[in-house]
């Protein structure tokens, strides 16, 4: 058939990432396809909270959901060959910089992958609340990756 | 572990973490002197990150290094005062076992009047095999937000 296989496979993929994965449930982690772009969505709740006086999001949580959001943005990465990734990639390295307090709202975040090389792939996401304009955070972050054995449909 | 003639320092906080997401992940302070602390994450399921290899989410442990290394700052300053993250590297040496839970040891090797440095390690049974670092800069005395720390500081969006 001649639909947007494309797309239909990439929706797939983050789906299955997310079954996969208690922790993305835990946070309460979605992950939006528009076309070919992602964005990865955290609904606020109260236990995501980290300091009760201001409010303000957990740093940590802020980390780990721009981690997700690299993982899954790689879970639907495909080389120039049309190859997928093998199995899930695991981080090497981020680093997180805090540019303004998370506050007690939803976050968005969306990842680029700068370089997919066929062992570790660089990823830079950003995370904003109410304005993509002022991001609370952005992360860089280096990750083994795998190329899935043979070309697969692409 | 705390060295002998290493009194601790009142009032510690122990047990389980008193913010939200603490709470949520069980974060307990194992212990926290002079200006290092301690603290672990235990093993839950529902904290896993990959099903396929039940290992406890990295994510989770990124979170456990932030809180230990925010931990060994207050232990540093002695109070639980009002810190913003400004920057965390992570590197990550290996998966930790599946079923096992994190702990993670934070040291604040220095304070200057504005700024704190500090490195954890994460790890699962052994400090010296460990399943991640760390390494952050904290911004002290603000009120969580580093735009607003310095007001001399312009904000990223600017123009007024």
């Amino acid at each position: 058939m001649s639909r947007d296989t494309g797309s239909r496979d990439a929706a797939d993929r983050l789906k299955a990432m997310l079954d996969r994965a208690p922790y993305a449930r835990f946070l309460g982690l979605r992950l939006e396809l528009a076309g070919d772009e992602m964005t990865a969505i955290l609904p606020y709740s109260e236990h995501l909270i980290g300091n009760v006086s201001l409010p303000a999001l957990h740093g940590g949580v802020i980390g780990a959901f721009m981690e997700l959001t690299a993982l899954a943005q790689l879970s639907i990465a495909k080389f120039p060959t049309g190859q997928g990734l093998a199995r899930q990639p695991r981080p090497i390295d981020v680093t997180v910089e805090y540019l303004r307090s998370g506050r007690p709202v939803d976050t968005y975040a969306r990842a680029q992958i700068k370089r997919l090389g066929r062992r570790v792939a660089n990823v830079q996401v950003e995370a904003w609340q109410e304005a993509r304009a002022r991001p609370i955070a952005a992360l860089h972050g280096h990750f083994h990756v795998t190329p899935a054995a043979g070309g697969e449909a692409g | 572990m705390a060295a002998p003639d290493t009194p601790p320092l009142s009032p510690a906080p122990s047990g389980i973490d008193s913010s939200p997401q603490g709470r949520a992940l069980g974060l307990t302070t194992l212990s926290w002197e002079r200006n290092k602390a301690t603290l672990m994450a235990p093993y839950r399921a529902e904290l896993v990150g990959d099903l396929d290899t039940g290992v406890i989410a990295g994510g989770v442990v990124t979170t456990l290094l932030d809180h230990a290394c925010g931990q060994a700052v207050f232990a540093a300053l002695g109070e639980a005062t009002s810190i913003a993250t400004l920057d965390l590297r992570i590197d990550y040496m290996r998966a930790a076992e599946p079923g096992q839970d994190v702990r993670a040891t934070a040291h604040c090797y220095k304070l200057t009047r504005r700024i704190a440095f500090v490195r954890a390690t994460a790890y699962d049974r052994d400090i010296d095999d460990p399943v991640a670092t760390a390494q952050a800069a904290f911004m002290l005395g603000t009120r969580g937000r580093p735009s607003e720390a310095d007001a001399g500081q312009p904000d990223a969006e600017g123009g007024q």
